[in-house]
């Protein structure tokens, strides 16, 4: 390192020893520090990547003969009723995180002012994300069950039983149920991300709206909304490829029966259950590129919105891209 | 004019309240429907509204046979065993990618760098179609080790908040490491590592959390639920006969997520400051 040079030229040769023995093991430290995360990374993400992809052109189950079908798979991804056309789920999902996201706005913009009993509130409404998937689970079929927790309280509001719908077998508001369960999940979690993301804004900025006679909702739109831009803007890009691959709430509570099944509930059933491995692979892949596309495409749109506001240089659109794998990373708390 | 201003106020404080009372109520019905119907005799429980109270508070009878029928004696202890594991390899896999990464200038690094985020952008479900063909192939289905491994694998989050936490740790107390003549094994031990552990800290309970309560990949791969169920796998045993003995399943329920409220409680804010860090500026 730097610190070398100022030892002289008397000692060049040993210093010539030094450096390359130092800078042997720097070498070494580096493989034996990076080796093994690569190699899982390799394992587990990249070559389950490209395997997936070659998967897409065979008919073939986990074991046994693969036969090669070309194109096939794709296209009875596009062919078959039940593949394709789960999609269309999503935009109940969709329509439920943004439900979330302006809900979790609200309590946040609450919380972030003094209010007493604040961290009770916040304790409550986080810890649902904290629960597990196949409890949350049991928790929503008891829940949801005729006559049960849902439909009492929904009797001391003044409702009638025979008035209310199954809200599980009923098709036209069982997806309503499910979503409501992902809300009742995550809203307390964006709302953390939103109360720290809130934090962060300078102080002396409200001490100086409050001079100037800034009312809350002016405080609101003026310093709370603009500083939070980027954290809003990642989450509605998040939550639009979130509600494309939405599994879990009719995973866990229908087991996608009822026309509850998403895209990714009937992509688990045809490889795990009717081990159509090619075509669930096949599956995997055209989803993965309508994500990549409803990604970019958003970013585009966004960048388009805010090309007013600030001109943005490419530093900052790569900035926000990482950000934005990063961000996925910590949601998906994996 | 004072009047209105006053009404106004009393308004929207009011209006306050009643969101976050509401919302709270609307978060915790479930779980308290669920805790009420745990402690209710079978009896009890066929014969009253499932938001009656239980005639006693005490009544752990439940509990017990839930927790001997979904066999979670050995659910919370592949689950420790598996906890822990994961949370000492990723600690130690976490911080020294983080180590190289940040402090070694080298071509690639910017590659490693994106291969790993890009990785966080592929939906979990998706890839385990290819990564079930994988884990057959590494003969790791039905075994603790596989399901352990794979589970450092998908492990993003700690580098990156490890990576944030090196940003603000002097390089010149490296460069003094060096001056001593300390190898690099050394510096990273004994200067950096204990330096870590408010990172450290965070990247467990997140990832511990995660890992306590993941359940697709290890109902998938730790298929033998006899002999390797985990507290959230052995929850799947109330599936099918026992499927509507509600007392038994919000018991079983209820015991699964106690180990989550207590780390809760005790690191609140860890938890937010886990969650929020690095997400908010810029």
């Amino acid at each position: 390192m730097a610190s070398g040079t100022v030892t002289g030229k008397t000692q060049k040769r040993s210093l010539g020893q030094w450096a390359a023995s130092r800078d042997g093991q720097k070498v070494f430290v580096m493989i034996a520090f990076m080796v093994i995360p690569l190699l899982l990374l390799f394992v587990f993400t990249y070559l389950p990547f490209a395997e997936m992809f070659g998967f897409s052109f065979y008919n073939m189950k986990y074991i046994g003969a693969r036969k090669f079908v070309g194109l096939k798979n794709y296209i009875k991804v596009f062919q078959r009723d039940d593949c394709f056309g789960a999609l269309k789920l999503s935009l109940y999902y969709m329509v439920g995180s943004v439900v979330q996201l302006a809900l979790s706005l609200y309590l946040a913009t609450i919380l972030s002012f003094k209010v007493k009993g604040g961290n009770i509130f916040k304790g409550f409404m986080f810890f649902p994300f904290l629960i597990n998937g196949i409890a949350i689970g049991f928790i929503f079929k008891f829940f949801y069950t005729r006559g049960f927790v849902f439909d009492t309280v929904l009797q001391w509001c003044g409702f009638e039983l025979e008035n209310l719908p199954y809200w599980l077998k009923d098709q036209s508001i069982n997806n309503i149920s499910l979503v409501g369960t992902s809300v009742w999940r995550y809203f307390g979690q964006n709302m953390v991300l939103f109360i720290g993301a809130i934090m962060s804004v300078d102080a002396e900025l409200y001490e100086a709206a409050m001079l100037d006679g800034a009312n809350r909702f002016q405080q609101f739109k003026y310093i709370i909304l603009p500083s939070i831009k980027t954290i809003i803007t990642l989450n509605v890009i998040l939550s639009i490829t979130g509600s494309l691959s939405a599994f879990e709430p009719p995973y866990v509570i229908t087991s996608g029966a009822n026309g509850t099944g998403t895209y990714f509930v009937i992509m688990h059933e045809i490889a795990h259950t009717q081990q159509k491995v090619g075509l669930a692979s096949a599956m995997a892949v055209v989803l993965l590129l309508i994500i990549f596309a409803a990604t970019i495409l958003q970013k585009l749109f966004f960048k388009y919105i805010f090309k007013g506001a600030d001109d943005e240089d490419l530093n900052a659109t790569v900035k926000r891209d990482k950000k934005l794998a990063k961000y996925a990373a910590r949601k998906a708390g994996r | 004019m004072t009047a209105l201003q006053k009404i106004g106020k009393y308004t929207i404080i009011f209006l306050k309240y009643f969101s976050l009372v509401f919302f709270s109520f609307v978060a915790i019905l479930p779980i308290v429907s669920c805790v009420v119907t745990a402690f209710k005799t079978e009896t009890e429980y066929q014969n009253t509204n499932v938001m009656t109270l239980p005639e006693s508070w005490l009544n752990f009878g439940n509990f017990v046979e839930a927790f001997q029928k979904a066999n979670m004696g050995r659910a919370f202890l592949n689950s420790f065993i598996v906890l822990v594991s994961v949370l000492v390899i990723s600690v130690f896999v976490g911080t020294q990618l983080a180590y190289v990464l940040n402090r070694f200038r080298f071509p690639g690094n910017g590659l490693i760098r994106n291969l790993f985020l890009f990785a966080t952008l592929l939906p979990g479900v998706a890839m385990q179609v290819s990564v079930f063909e994988i884990m057959t192939n590494l003969h790791f289905i039905n075994t603790l080790y596989g399901y352990i491994i794979m589970m450092c694998g998908t492990d993003v989050i700690s580098i990156y908040i490890y990576i944030q936490f090196f940003e603000n740790i002097p390089v010149s107390l490296d460069e003094s490491g060096v001056m001593d003549g300390a190898s690099y094994f050394t510096i990273f031990y004994r200067i950096l590592m204990p330096l870590l552990k408010p990172a450290i800290v965070t990247s467990c309970i997140l990832k511990g959390v995660g890992t306590y309560n993941e359940y697709y990949a290890a109902n998938l791969y730790l298929q033998d639920k006899k002999k390797w169920p985990t507290v959230a796998t052995s929850l799947y045993t109330f599936v099918g006969p026992l499927g509507s003995k509600y007392n038994l399943i919000c018991a079983g329920v209820i015991i699964s997520l106690l180990p989550a409220l207590i780390v809760f409680i005790l690191f609140q804010k860890q938890i937010y400051s886990g969650l929020t860090a690095g997400s908010v500026k810029g």
